[in-house]
């Protein structure tokens, strides 16, 4: 596919989206902020787990700190649109630093490492109950006008910061920058040797892997109006992302967007449907995406999809 | 004494996170996979000691052995049906796989089994050693723990298959060149993986709550073990083990129990980036 169809596609999705008040029902409208906002947050991933290859699983706590620091900042007196100034440069600021440290780290550690940044950060919040209100959460005064209106706006909210993601996504695409951070997936030693400055290149990826996940946090504590550590740093999330992302099609631009679309449709039917057993069928979907869809929905051709069908019941020997 | 209390708690509790750690580490040192099915598998492991003990009457001990047996064939199959598809592909394919059927083990036994925390109650009272009370179910635990770990030593050191995996382990390459079997070797070590687990979930029946709900701290804690020990050996995960037990008990008594957890994570950051070969620093079985 390319560029200009991808950019074309995304266009015609927001236009959906955003359309969506105007003819479908409050539900929908709710569905179209939750896609709006997880479709952020994959395409920010993808900074760092697509482009640059680097198994992140933090976004959680880039995403809870956000809605702390946002509703910390919101309870203080701050208005609501700096306090999510405010989230977005605490969690900028936080994960250039944590980059700093733990982008030495390659490959299982650094995935390791990543996950204990979540549980650290999800400690520290939950037992530092003075600040944070510990296991009891906060709350936040709720936007006036009642839900209706409150879902356009954040409706509105998560679509632009979902645009502008993409749009530093396509500079990045096309930039120095993307072409390093390309480079470092492939062989980050031969990227070096290049003349790459690899550590800047890897921290810039990771901050920007994590900036808008603060927006993002802070906009979503404004909009439910409660937040706790359980919620907001759930591991699950720092799961779901990625695999959002791979089910679209890592580094790629269009990739994330159709990944979230896909998946989050796809889980809402499994909510809807089958209460019970919603967890189980999202692993199947994590399974089978593994095994037949290695390059993403991007990637899919339907020779190879059935050829690998074809693989699967006829040998069962893999490839050593 | 207060001290000599705290450390031998310490002690206790190390030995049995070795045991809850040894299996992961191994699967992880031999296979490079981060099995992030091993808190569920821990957990299935106790659901089934317990539900022996309470429908049928099978003491713990006994079910234990049974127990461990159909989990290692569970493992086994796992990774020869499923894992060794991709079990070369980088860690995110991998993680990412292990988590997917961790969600379907997960949600099946919440469930079946719904999360109300059950325990195998014994009653078996405490042990006073001159001042230092232990709980015999935990001295039990303690023990049952050093000998698994020390079965798994000895297997690992003298056994063919235990030679094997830690050739694969060194060099999978060459080590197919020798005629191993690769691929039956991963599943063997992924078999023993589970079967680990399963023992420890048996053990952790007769002194833990068994409910879903601990899967993911039970993970965690492996992870950290594995970090601070070194990676899959089984004297590195009881170092680990035992390291992380110490300082839980003391951070616990020190700065209060919430933040014996925050201790152990931040431990594990810190040696991640200082010292990632843990502090065994052995890289094998050699």
């Amino acid at each position: 596919m390319s560029r200009r169809t991808q950019y074309l596609l995304f266009a015609l999705w927001v236009i959906l989206l955003a359309s969506t008040p105007l003819w479908a029902s409050n539900y929908v409208v709710r569905l179209a902020v939750t896609i709006a906002m997880f479709t952020a947050l994959t395409l920010s991933w993808n900074f760092i787990g697509g482009f640059t290859g680097y198994p992140s699983f933090s976004t959680a706590a880039f995403f809870g700190l956000g809605c702390y620091a946002g509703a910390l900042s919101e309870r203080a007196g701050v208005p609501m649109l700096l306090a999510w100034g405010i989230a977005t440069l605490v969690v900028g600021a936080f994960a250039a630093a944590l980059g700093a440290i733990i982008l030495r780290l390659k490959g299982h550690y650094f995935a390791i490492g990543s996950i204990g940044v979540v549980e650290v950060v999800r400690l520290v919040i939950s037992s530092w109950g003075s600040l944070t209100g510990g296991g009891d959460g906060l709350n936040l005064p709720l936007l006036a006008g009642g839900p209706n209106v409150v879902a356009r706006i954040f409706l509105a909210v998560m679509l632009a910061i979902m645009i502008v993601t993409f749009l530093i996504t396509v500079v990045v695409d096309r930039s120095r920058l993307g072409f390093g951070l390309r480079c470092i997936q492939q062989n980050e030693d031969a990227a070096n040797m290049a003349g790459v400055n690899v550590t800047l290149y890897k921290v810039i990826a990771f901050t920007l892997s994590a900036l808008f996940c603060g927006t993002i946090g802070a906009a979503y504590a404004s909009w439910t109006g409660y937040i706790d550590p359980s919620d907001s740093f759930s591991i699950l999330m720092s799961i779901k992302v990625p695999v959002m992302c791979l089910l679209g099609g890592p580094g790629t631009i269009l990739g994330p967007v159709i990944g979230t679309a896909a998946f989050t449709l796809l889980e809402e039917v499994f909510w809807a449907n089958f209460l019970d057993y919603n967890r189980a069928i999202l692993g199947v979907v994590i399974v089978i995406l593994i095994f037949f869809l290695p390059g993403g929905l991007l990637g899919l051709s339907y020779r190879d999809a059935m050829a690998r069908i074809g693989g699967m019941f006829g040998r069962t020997k893999a490839a050593a | 004494m207060d001290y000599l209390q705290t450390l031998v708690n310490g002690i206790v509790l190390g030995t049995l996170y070795a045991c809850l750690a040894v299996g992961f580490s191994l699967v992880w040192g031999v296979l490079n996979v981060i099995n992030m099915l091993h808190g569920s598998l821990i957990i299935f492991g106790g659901y089934l000691t317990y539900f022996a003990w309470h429908s049928y009457g099978i003491h713990p001990l006994l079910a234990l052995p049974a127990v461990s047996l159909l989990m290692f064939a569970i493992g086994y199959l796992t990774q020869l049906t499923m894992i060794n598809r991709v079990v070369n592909q980088p860690v995110l394919t991998t993680l990412t796989l292990t988590f997917g059927l961790d969600l379907i083990l997960y949600n099946f036994m919440t469930v079946y089994y719904t999360a109300t925390p059950r325990r195998v109650t014994l009653d078996l009272g405490v042990v006073d050693l001159g001042g230092v009370v232990i709980p015999f179910d935990r001295l039990l635990g303690m023990a049952l723990a050093l000998i698994l770990t020390g079965i798994l030593y000895l297997m690992m050191k003298r056994s063919k298959i235990g030679r094997a995996i830690v050739a694969v382990r060194m060099d999978s390459a060459a080590a197919a060149l020798m005629g191993i079997k690769v691929n039956s070797i991963y599943a063997i070590t992924f078999g023993i993986g589970s079967l680990m687990a399963g023992a420890t979930g048996a053990i952790f029946a007769m002194v833990y709550p068994v409910t879903t709900n601990l899967s993911g701290a039970y993970l965690g804690k492996a992870f950290v073990v594995c970090v601070v020990g070194g990676l899959g050996s089984v004297q590195g995960a009881l170092v680990g083990g035992i390291v992380l037990g110490i300082i839980e008990s003391f951070a616990g008594q020190f700065f209060g129990p919430q933040h014996a957890l925050t201790v152990g994570f931040l431990l594990m950051l810190v040696l991640l980036v200082v010292r990632p070969t843990g502090l065994t620093g052995v890289k094998g079985y050699e």
